[in-house]
């Protein structure tokens, strides 16, 4: 059971909400001392707080993550994007695994079931007889965003920070922008999204995609409250390989949290391409390509369980054709 | 208003069509309601319970209500672009068949975009459409198209009804109170003097030209929705022509269909006569064979160049274990036969015209489907999704329920529409003779053997 759903008094929520803004304050403090390094906040640790009632609770640290998505914006800034950043993204396909950990991460940071992933891992296998590799894939927020073209009420654009958003107040639910994407990022809330107590109060902002919707559309968002604050995105900060760098095209860095690089450098001496550049979209997402890799496919494979093994079967044990 | 013998004949024949409702039309509208009722309670479940009743999901975000929509929006065209062309070049044999083409149009430009709403998320928010209007999308070109091309055939069918609005009204018909204030009312004052008619006369001249182009904007609008994303089977330059021929000849095909059943119902054989199948199935044989033209140059060039993502699409259609049937039927039934039944003397007959355009227009019907559902199954990144519901699209008696309102509701409006209005105009018929090209004893022959 959840800590918050044995919290249902609502003056005892009102209580702890206070306890938490102190807590994420400190921790958002420690954050800026060690700008960007990952693992500044522990996860699933429990945390003792004193309830109205003088007794003594035990919460889950990560219930209290939801308060730094109180980053209050502006409509208007959430449109306008970071001044002077250009977010960009490197993925490196040698050495990802599988393990999974930016897919939970994410579905945790935004309150996602276990049935949305704004992050996938694909298993791709580009030509008959190519090597099988895992390719984890979000958003490529676009510069030639197809989707944002199509929308007709301006509800999905794109920033000057680069970020392509949706502001799910506006959001008609047409779909067309699922149709245009090629890339099957976006998905779509087909019945009332299951979003705890406490979340469901929160004043939306299209920057954290909280509360979900019934009706929109949603989809990766490269998290720009966090990076208002500091933080890199929680896929970032949770893979444990170092997958994803991540920083600004200006600034001519990105991180994965434990190396801090030149993006230029590192998309020159990797090799880098962008995932089907032929299509003329210009992603902002670089993948470097999985060579000399770091674990061999199967290491990603084997340890799924059985629901999720069934998606790659037919790539690893047999047609070969994807 | 004065009527002269022809007119007086046909006015006597229609009368009781007009006056009576009948027990058989009662029977009729409620079946149709009942089907709208279960539509309702189906839509009630859409909004109420979300989009997760209907079978679209993550990679098939559309299905069988945007076939529907692209159909009805199709079978539109009767009236626009067919009677809309005869009439500019001043085809007398249109007569006849004129207002059962435009009440096509009227009622399957209402039922079409209710269709695309049915696909929407937040009705709610439809208003957002208007207060945030984005020109660049292709589905803000179509709400402005669509709105447009409504108006136009809703005043195209009512320019030229108001003569026989008129002829009801000064008929001193058997009718209840209400409907005679409705003729009186819908008749705005008309009693044929000749500045009148003149008006009359120029603005459906007008009218008529207005709404071929807008017709063709419409369906070639419609078209890029698809034609404008990035995916195979759908970025194809010949779209919008594409549409908009198949929408032509699936349109001539419901107007034959609506003639053979209205000719029957209403023993209209004196006026919409075998030549009146002849012709437009001339007119459907030459659309058949450009839109089978269409049809093969689009999937020769895929097939030929066989690029990976493409022909992912091509080899749904032509497996017999995926859509191969379907994909065949459509071509079979949707090209082959509606030419060569037209085509060969010995089957151009009004009951067989008839009976293949009902197999070519449900033909059509599938080709949209074709059109919309294998391409969205066939995203470029493997799916890798346990979920079957998301891999393979299959409709939901919810999509379906509303799917046969949409029918009902075409049948419902014409069955009513009927004994409003007459299904032949009666005031076509102007000073001429009756029908100058029916030859009438070709139809006495036939009216033994209608079928
Ligand atoms: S990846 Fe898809 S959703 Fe993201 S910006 Fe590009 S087109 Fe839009
Ligand atoms: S579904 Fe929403 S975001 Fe997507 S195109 Fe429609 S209105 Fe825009």
């Amino acid at each position: 059971m959840k800590p918050e759903e044995k919290l249902k008094d609502n003056s005892r929520l009102e209580f702890l909400k206070t306890a938490a803004i102190a807590t994420v304050g400190t921790l958002a403090c420690g954050s800026l001392v060690c700008s960007c390094s990952k693992k500044e906040a522990p996860k699933s640790q429990k945390v003792k707080l004193l309830s109205p009632e003088g007794e003594i609770v035990e919460v889950d640290s990560d219930y209290l993550n939801h308060q730094e998505h109180m980053a209050i914006i502006s409509k208007l800034e959430a449109r306008e994007g970071i001044a002077g950043k250009k977010f960009v993204m490197v993925v490196d396909l040698s050495r990802c695994k599988n393990a999974r950990k930016c897919v939970n991460a994410c579905q945790k940071w935004h309150y996602r079931g276990e049935d949305t992933e704004w992050l996938t891992v694909k298993l791709m296998k580009d030509s008959e007889k190519g090597a099988p590799y895992w390719f984890p894939k979000q958003c490529f927020h676009c510069d030639n965003p197809p989707c944002v073209k199509v929308c007709p009420v301006d509800a999905t654009y794109k920033r000057d920070d680069g970020l392509v958003l949706i502001d799910n107040e506006r959001c008609i639910g047409c779909k067309f922008c699922m149709a245009a994407c090629p890339y099957s990022t976006r998905v779509f809330n087909w019945d009332e999204p299951e979003i705890p107590d406490y979340i469901q109060g929160q004043p939306y902002s299209a920057e954290t995609g909280i509360p979900a919707k019934i009706g929109t559309v949603e989809k990766c968002d490269f998290c720009p409250d966090r990076s208002r604050e500091g933080l890199l995105p929680p896929c970032v900060e949770a893979c444990p390989n170092g997958v994803f760098y991540f920083g600004d095209e200006n600034e001519d860095t990105v991180t994965n949290g434990d190396e801090t690089v030149s993006f230029t450098q590192l998309i020159k001496d990797g090799g880098a391409y962008r995932f089907q550049e032929e299509l003329g979209t210009k992603p902002r997402v670089y993948y470097l390509p999985p060579k000399n890799r770091q674990f061999p496919v199967e290491r990603g494979y084997e340890a799924l369980p059985d629901k999720l093994k069934d998606r790659f079967r037919d790539v690893m044990e047999g047609s070969g054709e994807i | 208003m004065e009527l002269n013998k022809y007119q007086q004949e046909l006015f006597d024949k229609q009368r009781p069509t007009v006056e009576k409702f009948g027990a058989k039309t009662w029977m009729w509208s409620l079946f149709f309601l009942a089907w709208i009722g279960l539509g309702g309670y189906a839509l009630y479940l859409q909004i109420a319970v979300g989009h997760t009743v209907t079978g679209m999901r993550d990679n098939v975000v559309w299905g069988l209500y945007i076939a529907n929509f692209i159909f009805f929006i199709g079978i539109s065209y009767a009236g626009a672009v067919i009677s809309g062309i005869l009439h500019i070049l001043k085809v007398e044999w249109r007569k006849p068949i004129i207002r059962i083409a435009e009440m096509i149009t009227v009622i399957s430009t209402i039922i079409g975009p209710i269709f695309i709403l049915l696909c929407i998320g937040r009705l709610d928010r439809l208003h957002h459409l208007f207060l945030y209007p984005r020109l660049q999308s292709p589905i803000t070109w179509d709400v402005f198209a669509i709105g447009t091309y409504f108006a136009g055939s809703v005043i195209f069918l009512y320019l030229a009804l108001i003569k026989d609005f008129a002829i009801l009204r000064d008929a001193k018909l058997n009718v209840p109170k209400w409907k005679q204030h409705l003729y009186k009312f819908l008749a705005i004052g008309y009693r044929g003097t000749k500045g009148q008619n003149r008006h009359i006369n120029i603005s459906t001249n007008l009218m008529a030209i207005m709404i071929v182009p807008l017709a063709i904007i419409v369906h070639s609008v419609l078209s890029w929705i698809f034609g404008m994303t990035l995916r195979p089977g759908w970025h194809s330059t010949i779209f919008g022509p594409y549409f908009v021929l198949a929408a032509i000849y699936s349109g001539t095909g419901v107007l034959i269909m609506a003639m053979w059943v209205y000719r029957k119902m209403y023993k209209l054989y004196d006026y919409i006569t075998d030549q009146h199948f002849v012709y437009l199935g001339y007119i459907m044989m030459v659309l058949g064979a450009g839109y089978g033209y269409f049809t093969f140059s689009e999937y020769l060039t895929d097939w030929f160049a066989s690029e990976k993502w493409v022909s992912e699409v091509l080899e749904k259609m032509f497996n017999p274990a995926k859509y191969g049937w379907y994909f065949l039927y459509s071509n079979v039934f949707g090209i082959l036969i509606p030419v060569l039944v037209v085509a060969i003397p010995f089957t151009r007959k009004p009951g067989i015209i008839a009976l293949a355009s009902t197999f070519m227009v449900l033909a059509l019907w599938i080709k949209r489907y074709l059109i919309i559902v294998p391409t969205l199954e066939s995203p470029l990144l493997p799916m890798q999704d346990t979920r079957m519901e998301y891999v393979k699209y299959s409709a939901t008696w919810v999509e379906w329920a509303l799917t046969l309102a949409g029918v009902a509701t075409f049948f419902l409006f014409f069955t009513i529409m009927s004994k409003i209005v007459p299904i032949v105009p009666i005031s076509e018929f102007g000073d001429k003779e009756k029908n100058p090209e029916a030859p009438t004893d070709a139809t006495k022959e036939n009216n033994s053997n209608p079928v």
